[in-house]
């Protein structure tokens, strides 16, 4: 879903962007998991930074690689 | 005054502090947006690439930027606080009080904005009734817009007090200079991917309070026990059934005003000539596109309540205090309606995820700010600037005009940021603006669309008695508070109630106004009203099109929809 004149989609950013807060994020779980904060939040035991993490990760890996640069060329 | 105390606030309380990981993703962000304004300033051009995005946007871009522009300050905050307040009947301001508009925009009222090549809607009054009134409307669109984006910039300083406990000036001058840079390089084009980037940034930083909410409340049927606990037996979670009487809702209002002054003339008026959301429409590639997109919206729109409302009435389930007015939290060290987000976010998101919570409030808040701006560079340079100051200069004088615009227009909007702070209740502000100079456009340009014997005088006379006649009834209740039960027809209404009527007669006014001028005045003569009335227009049929690809088919969906859920929460 290229716009016109401009080479790069608006989807590449927003999934590279995504990828990159997944990897934050999921590291972020993980260090709390061995690492466990002071200060817990509600439902921490589900441990939503691991899944949520996860999910960028995936949201963000499948949008980079359909619209990088370069595609159907 | 509001805004020493607000100083004094600063930095003496917070909910929380960001972690390195949470910092990390915030400037990431502003690194992105200002990085897309950067590569977008090469692809722009001309005055159509800056103003209106070179007209290429897919419907999807233009449907999802439509929703974005409106997704700001006045949705995250003030409609989770608003839930919080009133229940789920802050609902209707999604539903009932959007997406039949949003529908009839798209099927009924684009082709004409399209097919007149309109680059605004004070450009389409031009086309349709002269000069009067385009003046008029874009003069009242200029001025509603610089407020409506210190609205934004004073919800978004207040986020940031109160969950970081960070300066409200650095806040205000960080987000609205980043704004600036990118509308003033990229123009339109570059607030509409900007917007696309942060509708998803707002949906996936903002969707986790709801679903862990859910969870902690034991789903809806334990929400719904655990508000009846709360509030002694108060009904928050119907939607129609507390209508019926003034009395029986939180809100104080009867369901005539939601169904005739939210969802007609509020609503229509805002979705339908509000320039903001227009504009992003305008920028599609075809007709199609342009009649598509608004639908598209619509289904998007439908489902922000599960992120803005639901956590207001989560908070009333979940939250150990009890929250207050803006007033009674300063004086008591409290909280406020305004801060249920953040505290939900605090609730349920640890480092990562709180960065991105954050963020989603940030890019909600420039948003909304650069689509204001971007519509009042639009506005002031073609409608003001080219129409009554410097006409048939060459089009880079008026990019150039547009960009300094930009930036003129943040700053102005600053100034107002500080003004905003001095009134408790942000929603009721904004509804009172709306009802000034909103209700009654959509009185002009409907009859304008429909209705070919309008004539240029009519139209110009009744936008300003519509106009003038709704600032007349606030300041009347301004005045004397006894007048609320003329205006709002209860003393017991409350401002958002008083607003929807208020709305409701100078739509009246406006109507009433321009049909009794247009019979004592000389109309157009039809060929002049080709393309821009119903009935003088040759309309391109869609009758080769697959079902799958008309507008009409996915209109019909949504409505559908819209139907089943309101029978759902009835």
């Amino acid at each position: 879903m290229s716009e016109g004149k401009q080479s790069l989609s608006v989807w590449l950013f927003i999934g590279t962007l995504l990828l990159i807060y997944g990897v934050l994020i999921l590291g972020s779980g993980i260090y709390a998991l061995f690492h466990p904060p002071e200060q817990k939040t509600v439902l921490a035991n589900l441990h939503p930074q691991i899944w949520w993490g996860a999910l960028l990760i995936i949201l963000g890996a499948i949008y980079t690689w359909t619209f990088r640069p370069g595609r159907g060329k | 005054m509001a805004l020493p105390l607000a100083f004094l606030l600063a930095g003496s309380r917070r909910l929380l502090s960001l972690s390195g990981v949470d910092m990390a993703i915030v400037v990431i962000y502003f690194v992105a947006v200002l990085g897309i304004g950067f590569y977008l300033k090469g692809k722009t051009a001309t005055g159509e690439d800056f103003f209106l995005a070179g007209r290429e946007m897919t419907a999807w871009i233009a449907g999802l930027s439509f929703v974005s522009a409106n997704l700001g300050a006045l949705e995250l905050m003030g409609w989770a606080a608003a839930a919080y307040q009133y229940g789920i009947l802050a609902t209707h301001w999604y539903w009932v009080g959007a997406i039949p508009a949003m529908l009839f925009l798209g099927i009924v009222m684009m082709p004409f904005y399209y097919i007149s090549k309109t680059h605004s809607v004070p450009g389409y009054l031009q086309l349709r009734f002269g000069e009067p009134s385009r003046g008029l409307s874009a003069v009242s669109f200029g001025f509603m817009t610089v407020l409506m984006s210190g609205i934004n910039m004073y919800s978004m300083a207040l986020v940031m007090k109160v969950v970081l406990g960070w300066d409200i000036n650095f806040s205000i001058w960080v987000s609205s200079l980043t704004v600036a840079v990118y509308v003033a390089l990229g123009g339109l084009r570059s607030a509409i991917f900007n917007e696309v980037l942060q509708f998803v940034l707002i949906w996936l930083g903002a969707l986790l309070v709801p679903i862990l909410g859910l969870i902690e409340a034991g789903g809806w049927g334990g929400l719904q026990a655990r508000i009846l606990h709360e509030l002694g037996g108060k009904d928050y979670t119907h939607l129609w059934r507390t209508m019926g009487s003034f009395g029986d809702n939180p809100m104080g209002i009867h369901w005539t005003g939601i169904v005739l002054g939210l969802g007609w003339v509020i609503s229509f008026g805002y979705w339908t000539t509000d320039f903001l959301v227009v504009q992003r429409v305008l920028a599609a590639k075809d007709l199609r596109a342009a009649k598509l997109a608004p639908v598209i919206g619509a289904g998007f729109k439908m489902m922000v309540p599960f992120i803005v409302i639901l956590p207001g009435l989560l908070a009333l389930a979940v939250l150990p205090m009890k929250l207050t007015g803006e007033a009674q939290a300063i004086a008591t060290g409290g909280h406020s309606y305004n801060e249920v987000l953040p505290l939900m976010l605090a609730r349920y998101c640890g480092p990562g995820l709180l960065g991105l919570g954050i963020t989603a409030l940030i890019a909600g808040f420039m948003s909304g700010m650069a689509g204001n701006v971007s519509a009042f560079a639009t506005v002031w340079t073609y409608d003001i600037y080219r129409a009554f100051v410097k006409k048939n200069a060459p089009d880079a004088h008026y990019v150039r005009m547009g960009r300094w615009c930009t930036i003129l227009g943040v700053l102005v909007s600053i100034g107002t940021a500080y003004l905003v702070m001095q009134f408790l209740s942000i929603m009721d502000y904004v509804q009172a603006l709306f009802s000034f100079f909103i209700a009654p456009l959509f009185g002009t340009v409907l009859l304008g669309m429909l209705w070919k014997r309008a004539t240029p005088a009519a139209g110009f006379w009744g936008l300003l008695t519509g106009t003038a006649s709704s600032i007349a009834m606030w300041a009347w209740v301004k005045v004397d508070p006894s007048a609320l039960k003329y205006i709002a027809l209860s003393p017991r209404a409350k401002d958002m109630a008083e607003n929807m009527y208020r709305a409701l007669w100078s739509w009246l006014i406006c109507v009433i106004v321009t049909v009794v001028v247009s019979y004592i005045t000389r109309p157009k003569p039809e060929s002049e009203l080709a393309g821009l009335v119903y009935g003088c227009t040759a309309l391109p049929s869609e009758q080769h099109l697959p079902l799958y690809k008309r507008p009409i088919f996915w209109a019909g969906v949504v409505a559908v929809v819209f139907v089943i859920l309101q029978v759902i929460f009835w």
